[in-house]
């Protein structure tokens, strides 16, 4: 449909999502830049903010807790998606269901979870105490949201390594294998490659995800300082606009960029595929 | 059965044990939401649903206000997003697949950094900004490129150029070849779609603390109340109350998304 009329049409139906888009999505962005460089240091306040030592240490910090946690999640969720997609037993759908349930709580549903599990009146703490320990408790810290995390990113990787999994060519690997190929040798050289570009768009979305949560962190404790919650707590405590500006952008570019690798991975990996 | 191997088992202990870990909280809190006391224990104190009924009376007004948001967002969502992805998958070229990665962004950046650029934006519109209709915009902003994204892909796979060629061949006009040709060929994508919109919307807490008024506080937003200030048993409830609500979605959901026919194995793979 390259006729005239057929790209008016098409055009026509764009606009609403378009005004949308525009209404509550460019303006409030630009009006956050400019409001960013109101403050009293003008735009020079950009440069503060981004300066200043504790803003740093919470993206480093940031930056180190989303990693941990998406290699973490990679593993605990990857293998045991992999195994699901390939093996049939029975139990089997109602360990699919489990692990792919909390696909969409909230962040303070799951900070409530690691409550449950770490917290004061936790699971964890009751086990230890009455295995002669101290009651171990540590909800509310970076383990705790490390915790909260891989939780909450397990199912999206279980999901998408099972959907990958299924669509691998079973003769490749039996091929290796009457090569002579070891079964660590097939998973490492047929395997991985196959499901490479579904880690990777899990794990892009899993970074992305922990970099920029905040309803766990906020449930957690509010001294726990990852970049959103130094984001919060400028804006509503601090009323510094520019720092909250600044380091909101910043987010956003981490997190864009982390989502575009996800996204261009996963072209890949159906042009594979295809 | 076939021989398992030690592989199996190990990867079959992992399985169950990632499953124990998300499982077990979800079954904690549902049963400490029931339980009289969860300090004495559910044996000892017995089973109630004096908690339940306590934060329906507490945070009914939010519970239905993020239903009537979830289905205000599921209405602009079919409204605004359906034709959309239809004229997204009909014009070519570059400037649609920009139009497509631009209408993604919304998803890209965290909700809180969204959340204050729209409080920044429209803190003079007290009318609105007061509002409820500002959270939803919030939510409709959020989840409109999952409706688009659906129905896209379901677009994308159906050949929907040839149909509709068929269509105007037999003298159909636009009208009757989006809703008797166009629609009824997505609705897979459609219902995907609108679950999610809902299940999202119910469930969104990231925009909606920043955008959210005393007055125009939602399910979430209650929540993260009774996890700070109530004592456990209430907070256990309120999440009860939530998993009720957004559990039935995400299972048609999981029915739906699942693909139809898994590939059979013909041998262990170990």
């Amino acid at each position: 449909m390259t006729s005239p009329r057929g790209r008016m049409i098409a055009g026509l139906m764009i606009l609403p999502a378009a005004l949308v888009f525009l209404a509550f999505f460019v303006l409030p962005l630009v009006r956050l830049v400019i409001a960013g460089g109101e403050g009293p240091d003008g735009w020079a306040g950009y440069g503060v903010a981004l300066a200043d030592a504790r803003h740093l240490t919470s993206l480093a910090e940031t930056l180190a807790l989303s990693i941990a946690v998406t290699l973490a999640t990679l593993v605990l969720g990857g293998i045991p998606g992999l195994f699901l997609a390939r093996n049939r037993f029975p139990g089997r759908a109602l360990l699919v269901s489990i692990l792919t349930l909390p696909l969409a709580f909230p962040g303070v549903v799951i900070g409530f979870m690691v409550i449950l599990l770490a917290g004061r009146q936790g699971l964890i703490g009751q086990v230890s105490q009455l295995l002669g320990g101290d009651r171990i408790v540590f909800a509310y810290s970076m383990a705790g949201l490390f915790l909260g995390y891989v939780y909450f990113s397990i199912p999206r990787v279980v999901l998408t390594v099972m959907a990958s999994a299924e669509k691998l060519d079973p003769q490749l690997e039996e091929a290796a294998r009457s090569l002579g190929a070891r079964p660590w040798r097939v998973f490492r050289d047929v395997v991985l490659p196959g499901l490479k570009p579904a880690l990777i768009s899990a794990g892009a979305i899993t970074f992305a995800t922990s970099m920029g949560a905040f309803g766990t962190a906020f449930t957690l404790a509010t001294r726990i300082d990852v970049l959103p919650m130094v984001i919060y707590t400028e804006f509503t405590l601090g009323v510094n606009l520019a720092a909250a500006a600044g380091l909101s952008l910043l987010l956003g570019a981490v997190t864009w960029a982390a989502l575009a690798l996800a996204r261009s991975a996963a072209g890949a990996g159906v042009a594979a595929a295809g | 059965m076939r021989n398992r191997t030690l592989g199996f088992w190990l990867q079959l202990a992992l399985t169950l044990a990632v499953s124990a870990f998300l499982g077990v909280p979800i079954l904690q809190s549902m049963l400490a939401g029931v339980t009289r006391n969860i300090f004495t224990g559910v044996w000892k104190s017995g089973l109630t649903l004096d908690w339940v009924g306590q934060v329906l009376t507490l945070y009914w007004p939010a519970i239905l206000l993020s239903i009537e948001i979830a289905l205000g967002c599921l209405v602009a969502t079919l409204l605004v997003g359906v034709p959309a992805a239809y004229g997204l998958a009909r014009a070519p070229g570059r400037l649609a697949r920009l139009a497509e990665e631009a209408l993604v962004l919304p998803v890209a950046v965290p909700g809180l950094a969204l959340a204050l650029a729209m409080v920044i934006a429209y803190n003079g519109w007290g009318g609105f900004r007061q509002s409820a209709w500002f959270i939803l915009a919030g939510h409709v902003l959020f989840t409109l490129p999952f409706m688009v994204r659906a129905v896209l892909a379901v677009m994308a796979s159906s050949d929907l150029a040839t149909l509709e060629e068929g269509a105007a061949s037999l003298g159909a006009g636009f009208f009757r070849r989006f809703f008797d040709v166009v629609l009824p060929n997505c609705r897979s994508g459609i219902l995907a779609g609108a679950l999610t919109v809902v299940t999202l919307s119910i469930g969104e807490f990231n925009l909606t603390w920043l955008l959210h008024t005393p007055l125009t506080k939602t399910l979430p937003v209650g929540l993260a109340d009774a996890y700070a200030s109530l004592r456990l048993e209430i907070g256990s409830a309120y999440t009860l109350v939530f998993f009720v609500l957004i559990v039935p979605l995400l299972v048609a959901l999981q029915l739906l998304v699942r693909p139809r026919t898994a590939k059979p194995l013909s041998q262990d793979p170990s």
